[in-house]
């Protein structure tokens, strides 16, 4: 561990590396965030099944990329895909869980989630996949700093999506309703507005954002029917640091985390990468809770 | 029938029942002895998920260090490698239940630090943070298990083997899964009854009234998460020598086992102290068929299961029954105070 920050300090340009990585995968967990934050904000749940859109994302990707389809203009496809799913079991069973205790809605998305990985291990093997795009790389700092082209062709796609969701949100009829039902649902059925179907589009959106995401992983880094849970949890994580509905925190959050994950890989090796990330959640919802604290005690 | 012998015999027919079960039949000692952790999971998550409204999913935490720390006492103090390997005879009988207690005790002794510490981080979160938080810290645990050269890392750690013929095994750690969980569920009932019990009710009700009533919540909550961990920890050493293998996947399975805990209380009924009893048991049985009929597809059988139970049945059987017949939980309706509430 030490000889790592060693090698960091010896050769600053390692650092470089490990930033620019870092940013670019940071901007796909920015996707999957916003998409949490979207859910929990509108509809008042947590989805916990919100890795498993972005896993089997990837894999609409990852067969049309088999098929012959170029990754790349897979994406709105898998994000279509992904609408689909996300309309149908909001259908099914989200809308039971929307008014009920937030208990509920965690442990029935943790079924949704379980049965969506077990589907995808059964029905697409448990085989790591990954999509060619067949675009080169960027050398930089004379061939010391690596950068593949797909990397940030997916770092720009993410950053185009959210700017889209967001003018979205903002300008169109529907959007505004997403946001009228997010502060007062029941203020907003009164105006008229149809919340059981904007509850439905908000959920299937951000399978769609998801999906969109998904389909970016596959083809910068690779998927496994297994990897969902580690997306739902950075999501959690990011949208706790970033505070619900602050969409500038959300990418910022999500940078830095993908960037501190990278250090973390290499100053504690690879196979720690994981327990960082799980780690550094429960301490950030302790620190939180601390600094929660200190506000209540200031408060008498 | 007296009163008395009404509400002794049900324990009484139990308690032989799970004396003789794995004479009974002896084929399904290992399914047994794991119906019985399975009770003691569901029981040990009631006490704070239940009992004290902190749904946790991190409970497998405690459980895998039970699977651990006798592992790592029986290598280090009790066995040299070359002994696991050599597979030809069993260990000296006393060196492997020495082992096996002291490991036990340490066990117990290190969850309950564990929890203590780690509770007292966590346990001031409130609703789906601490959820969430507790589904971080079960998997971090794993994660960091898989890494760790000292216990083995990916590769996992063995056990030794079991002294004595085959199927032994079997039987001893029946025993000792039936005995934990027995105590376990009549320290609860006692537990439940005291004045513990109704400060964590307290909590789980409103937990910032009983703040204000004077009630040191936090204690209250590190305490209960405490009687978890000594619970599960030995459960888990127990399991760990059973299976003989110690790997992430066993002692840290937070998205099965850990969600499977919560799953058994709800179907039983949470907040009641049969209800998680009544859940495991359908629960167990009901996996061990699924496992035989519909292999492969358990898991997912599995994950529909979670949500059908969740959406259409949150109150569990023993909710259920309790609202169709109140009288029978001794709950009485004034009429009086009926008409002036509404």
């Amino acid at each position: 561990m030490l000889d790592n920050l060693f090698l960091l300090w010896n050769a600053p340009v390692l650092s470089v590396q490990l930033l620019v990585d870092g940013i670019l995968i940071g901007a796909i967990f920015a996707l999957a965030a916003y998409g949490m934050a979207l859910v929990w904000g509108v509809m008042d749940i947590i989805n916990i099944a919100q890795g498993e859109f972005v896993m089997l994302g990837g894999y609409v990707t990852f067969f049309l990329a088999t098929a012959g389809v170029h990754p790349l203009y897979t994406v709105p496809l898998a994000a279509a895909a992904l609408y689909c799913l996300g309309w149908g079991l909001y259908r099914l069973v989200v809308f039971r869980i929307v008014d009920q205790d937030m208990f509920i809605s965690i442990l029935a998305t943790f079924g949704i989630s379980i049965s969506l990985q077990q589907l995808a291990n059964e029905l697409f093997q448990a085989d790591v996949r990954t999509a060619e795009s067949g675009l080169g790389s960027f050398f930089l700092a004379d061939g010391l700093v690596v950068v593949s082209q797909i990397k940030v062709v997916a770092f720009f796609s993410a950053l185009a999506l959210g700017a889209g969701l967001f003018l979205f949100l903002k300008t169109s009829r529907l959007g505004r309703a997403i946001r009228a039902t997010a502060q007062n649902a029941r203020a907003a059925r009164i105006m008229g507005i149809d919340t059981d179907r904007v509850f439905a589009t908000t959920f299937a959106l951000n399978a769609a954002i998801c999906g969109a995401a998904g389909s970016l992983v596959v083809m910068t880094w690779l998927i496994h029917p297994y990897l969902g849970l580690a997306y739902t949890l950075r999501s959690f994580m990011i949208v706790t640091v970033a505070g619900l509905g602050n969409m500038g925190g959300v990418a910022f959050a999500s940078l830095g985390l993908g960037a501190a994950e990278n250090f973390a890989g290499f100053i504690l090796g690879t196979e720690y990468q994981a327990a960082f990330v799980f780690s550094l959640l429960v301490v950030i919802l302790m620190w939180r809770n601390l600094r929660l604290g200190r506000q209540r005690k200031h408060l008498k | 029938m007296t009163m008395a012998t009404r509400t002794v015999l049900p324990y009484l027919l139990i308690g032989l029942l799970g004396l003789i079960a794995p004479y009974a039949a002896p084929a399904f000692r290992v399914q047994l002895a794991l119906l019985w952790m399975m009770i003691l999971f569901a029981l040990t998550w009631d006490l704070g998920g239940g009992q004290m409204g902190y749904n946790s999913f991190g409970n497998v935490l405690f459980f895998g260090i039970g699977c651990y720390v006798p592992a790592v006492i029986q290598r280090d103090v009790f066995f040299r490698v070359e002994e696991y390997t050599f597979l030809g005879s069993a260990p000296p009988a006393v060196k492997y239940f020495a082992g096996f207690t002291l490991g036990l005790a340490l066990a117990v002794g290190v969850a309950a630090v564990v929890a203590a510490v780690v509770g007292s981080g966590i346990l001031g979160l409130r609703g789906h943070y601490f959820a969430i938080c507790t589904l971080g810290v079960s998997v971090a645990a794993g994660e960091i298990a898989s890494g760790w050269d000292y216990i083995g890392a990916g590769s996992g750690m063995v056990a030794p083997i079991f002294p004595g013929p085959p199927g032994q095994a079997g039987l001893f750690f029946y025993y000792v899964l039936f005995v934990l969980t027995v105590i376990c569920f009549f320290t609860l009932k006692w537990l439940y009854g005291t004045r513990f019990g109704l400060a964590i009710n307290a909590i789980r009700d409103d937990e910032d009234k009983a703040e204000a009533m004077g009630l040191h919540t936090t204690r209250y909550k590190i305490v209960a998460w405490c009687v978890a961990a000594v619970f599960l920890a030995p459960a888990g050493g127990a399991f760990g020598h059973l299976n003989n293998f110690i790997d992430r996947d066993v002692a840290f399975p937070g998205a099965t086992v850990g969600v499977w805990m919560v799953l058994m209380a709800v179907l039983g009924g949470k907040g009641t102290l049969w209800g998680p009893v009544v859940g495991a048991t359908i629960f167990h049985v009901t996996q061990e068929l699924f496992w035989t009929y519909f292999l492969h597809w358990q898991r997912v059988a599995l994950g529909l299961l979670i949500v059908v139970i969740v959406v259409f049945f949150p109150l569990g059987i023993m909710g259920w029954l309790r609202e169709r017949w109140p009288e029978k939980f001794g709950e009485t309706v004034d009429p009086v105070t009926l008409g002036e509430s509404r």
